[in-house]
C-alpha cells in the first residue's frame, strides 16, 4: 500500500510512453523492501514523499519546492543545487532534496563497474533517483540532505576519481559528442578538447566568477548531434576547409541502387516503403546552395558555394566524406528564451585550428578574451548572447581581435549609418588644413 | 593589481566593512557588485580574493541553482525563512 494516495500521478502512466511515475513507484518500493540491507541516509521512505508532494503539486496548481540556499562542498561553489520541500511536516522524507552535478566523463563513456558504485553510493546516501543525463550534460543525483554532501563529495573524489559538475554562475559542466571515438564524420576529437577545456578552467567550474551561467558545447561536425549551436554561450562545430571527398565509383552504386549502398546508411530502410533511391531528388535537390550537379555518372561539387550542411555526406557516407583540412567553427551567444527570446549562435571564427600540441592555443585566446570581456561589461544575470545584443557584434569582435569578414554577415544591414573609429580611417580625425585649403578656398 | 587588493588583510578587511555597511538592506551580493570595492583591478583578481574569504570561511555562498551570490557567513535570509522573523 502506497503511502500517499497518488490518483492524478497514476494517470500519467496510463500513456503510451515510459513513465517516469512507474519508474519512482519502483524505486519506492525497493527501498521498502530492502533486499540488499542499504543503511539508508536518507528516509526510507524518501521516494514515497517525493510521489506524495508531487500529487500535491497537481492538485493545488503550484510547486511546493523552495530552490536554492547555502549548501555545497568546501572550497566549492557549483555542484550542488538545494533544494527544500515547504510542506516538511507531511512529507519529511524530502524537506531536505538537494540535487548534485556530476562531471559526466567526455563522450559520456563509462564502466559498467563505475555505473554500479555511482549508483551504490547514491542509494546509500541519496534517494537512489539519478538523471542520466540532466540537459547540462552531466549525471544528475536527485535528493539527498546537506549532511550526506561532504560524504558524497569525498568518496566521488577518493573513490571513483569524479569531481563534481558546474551550476550558478560559473562555467558548466563543458558537453561534448562522441567524436572520433565513434563518428567518421566528426572533423576533431571533441573527447579531447572536452576534456582539456574542463581541466584547464577547473577554477571557472567551481569558483564562481561570472555574471551568470557560461556554457562550452562541443559537436564534431555540423550535423550538430548535441545542439550546441542552440544550447551553449560557446559552440565549437567541427567544419573543414578544403573539398568534400568524392568516390565516384560509389556515387554511382547509389545512383544504381546497390543494395550495399542504402541511402542514409539504411537508417530509415524498413519504416516504410521510400521507392528506389533518386539522387536527383534526395540528394541535388535539396542542397541549400544548389551546388551540386551530376553529369555523365559524374558527380560534382562547387565547394567554395557548400555550406557545410551535412545533408549530401548523411545520405551517402560510403560516397562523400568531410575534406581533410579540419578544425572547427565557433559560435557565440546562444540561450534559452528567458530574456528577449531565444538565441541560436552568431559565427565568431569560421574556421580556427584544433590543436592538442600546443594546448589548443587558438582556442583558449579566442575564449580568454571574451571572458575578460563579459566579466568586465556583462550585467549581472546578463548572458553572452545578451551583452553581444546589446553592445553589438562590433564590440565582440573588436574584444576578440578578430576583423569583420563576409560569414560574419547574418542579413544585409538595415541601420544607413556607420560610425568609424579613429583607428579605422586612413590618416586618422587630423588633416593637414594647409593642403585642404590647397583644393578648397575659404 | 592595486596596493588593496595585494594586501590581504586590508583587502578582506575592506571587503568585510563594505558587507556590514550593506547589511541593514542587503545580504546576498553578485560578484560584480564587489568590483565596487577595487576599482582599479580585475575581475579575475577580485574573485580570487572573494573566494579565498569563502574558503576561509568570512564568507559564504548562496545559490539558486542558477545564479550565485556571496554572503558573510551566517548574515542575512538562511534557507529556512522566506523572509520571516
Amino acid at each position: 500500500m502506497a503511502k500517499h494516495e497518488t490518483p492524478l500521478l497514476d494517470q500519467l502512466e496510463s500513456g503510451p510512453w515510459p513513465s517516469f511515475v512507474s519508474d519512482l513507484k519502483f524505486q519506492a518500493e525497493k527501498r521498502a523492501k530492502n533486499e540488499e540491507g542499504i543503511e539508508f541516509q536518507m528516509p526510507v521512505d524518501v521516494v514515497e514523499d517525493l510521489l506524495g508532494i508531487l500529487e500535491l503539486s497537481f492538485k493545488h496548481g503550484r510547486t511546493h519546492w523552495k530552490h536554492g540556499g547555502i549548501v555545497g562542498v568546501f572550497g566549492y561553489g557549483g555542484g550542488v543545487i538545494g533544494r527544500y520541500c515547504d510542506q516538511p511536516k507531511n512529507f519529511p522524507g524530502v524537506e531536505a532534496f538537494h540535487t548534485m552535478r556530476v562531471n559526466q566523463p567526455a563522450g559520456k563513456y563509462y564502466k559498467t563497474d563505475y555505473l554500479k558504485q555511482l549508483c551504490d553510493l547514491w542509494d546509500f546516501r541519496g534517494s537512489g533517483i539519478t538523471n542520466m543525463h540532466g540537459s547540462t550534460g552531466d549525471i544528475i543525483l536527485l535528493g539527498t540532505t546537506t549532511k550526506q554532501l561532504e560524504e558524497i563529495f569525498w568518496t566521488l573524489t577518493h573513490d571513483m576519481n569524479q569531481d563534481l559538475g558546474g551550476s550558478g554562475s560559473n562555467l558548466r559542466t563543458p558537453s561534448d559528442c562522441l567524436g572520433q571515438s565513434r563518428c567518421e564524420y566528426a572533423c576533431y576529437d571533441t573527447n579531447a578538447l572536452v576534456y582539456f577545456l574542463t581541466n584547464e578552467y577547473q577554477d571557472e567550474l567551481h569558483r564562481p566568477a561570472f555574471p551568470y551561467k557560461f556554457k562550452f558545447k562541443l559537436d564534431g561536425c555540423p550535423n550538430c548531434c548535441v545542439a550546441s549551436i542552440a544550447r551553449s554561450d560557446m559552440s565549437f562545430i567541427g567544419t573543414w576547409k578544403d573539398d568534400i571527398r568524392i568516390d565516384q565509383d560509389a556515387v554511382n552504386k547509389y545512383v544504381e541502387n546497390d543494395p550495399a549502398y542504402p541511402a542514409n546508411a539504411g537508417a530509415y530502410k524498413g519504416s516504410k516503403d521510400w521507392g528506389p533511391f533518386d539522387l536527383e531528388k534526395e540528394v541535388l535537390g535539396l542542397c541549400p546552395t544548389k551546388c551540386m550537379k551530376f553529369q555523365n555518372k559524374k558527380l560534382f561539387i562547387d565547394n567554395a558555394n557548400c555550406t557545410r550542411c551535412m545533408h549530401c555526406i548523411n545520405v551517402m557516407p560510403r560516397a562523400l566524406k568531410i575534406g581533410k583540412e579540419t578544425g572547427c567553427s565557433i559560435l557565440c551567444g546562444a540561450k534559452a528564451p528567458i530574456l528577449d527570446g531565444a538565441q541560436m549562435g552568431s559565427l565568431l571564427v569560421p574556421f580556427i585550428e584544433v590543436n592538442p600540441d600546443n594546448d589548443y592555443e587558438a582556442i583558449t585566446e579566442v575564449i580568454e578574451n571574451i571572458w575578460d570581456w563579459w566579466m568586465e561589461e556583462g550585467k549581472n544575470r546578463e548572458r553572452l548572447g545578451e551583452l553581444i545584443m546589446r553592445q553589438g557584434f562590433q564590440k565582440l569582435l573588436e574584444v576578440t581581435g578578430i576583423d569583420p569578414m563576409p560569414q560574419h554577415v547574418a542579413y544585409p544591414r538595415t541601420n544607413p549609418y556607420i560610425f568609424w573609429k579613429e583607428d579605422e580611417v586612413p590618416g586618422g580625425w587630423e588633416r593637414d588644413v594647409d593642403e585642404y585649403r590647397k583644393h578648397h578656398q575659404r | 593589481m592595486s596596493d588593496l587588493l595585494d594586501n590581504k588583510e586590508a583587502a578582506q578587511e575592506a571587503v568585510v566593512e563594505w558587507l556590514n555597511k550593506k547589511a541593514k538592506t542587503k545580504s546576498k551580493f553578485y560578484i560584480k557588485d564587489f568590483y565596487k570595492i577595487f576599482p582599479d583591478d580585475k575581475p579575475r583578481m577580485i574573485k580570487k580574493v572573494v573566494n579565498k574569504m569563502v574558503e576561509d570561511g568570512i564568507l559564504e555562498f548562496w545559490s539558486s541553482g542558477s545564479t550565485t551570490m556571496y554572503g558573510l557567513k551566517g548574515g542575512g535570509i538562511q534557507h529556512s525563512s522566506e523572509g520571516e522573523n
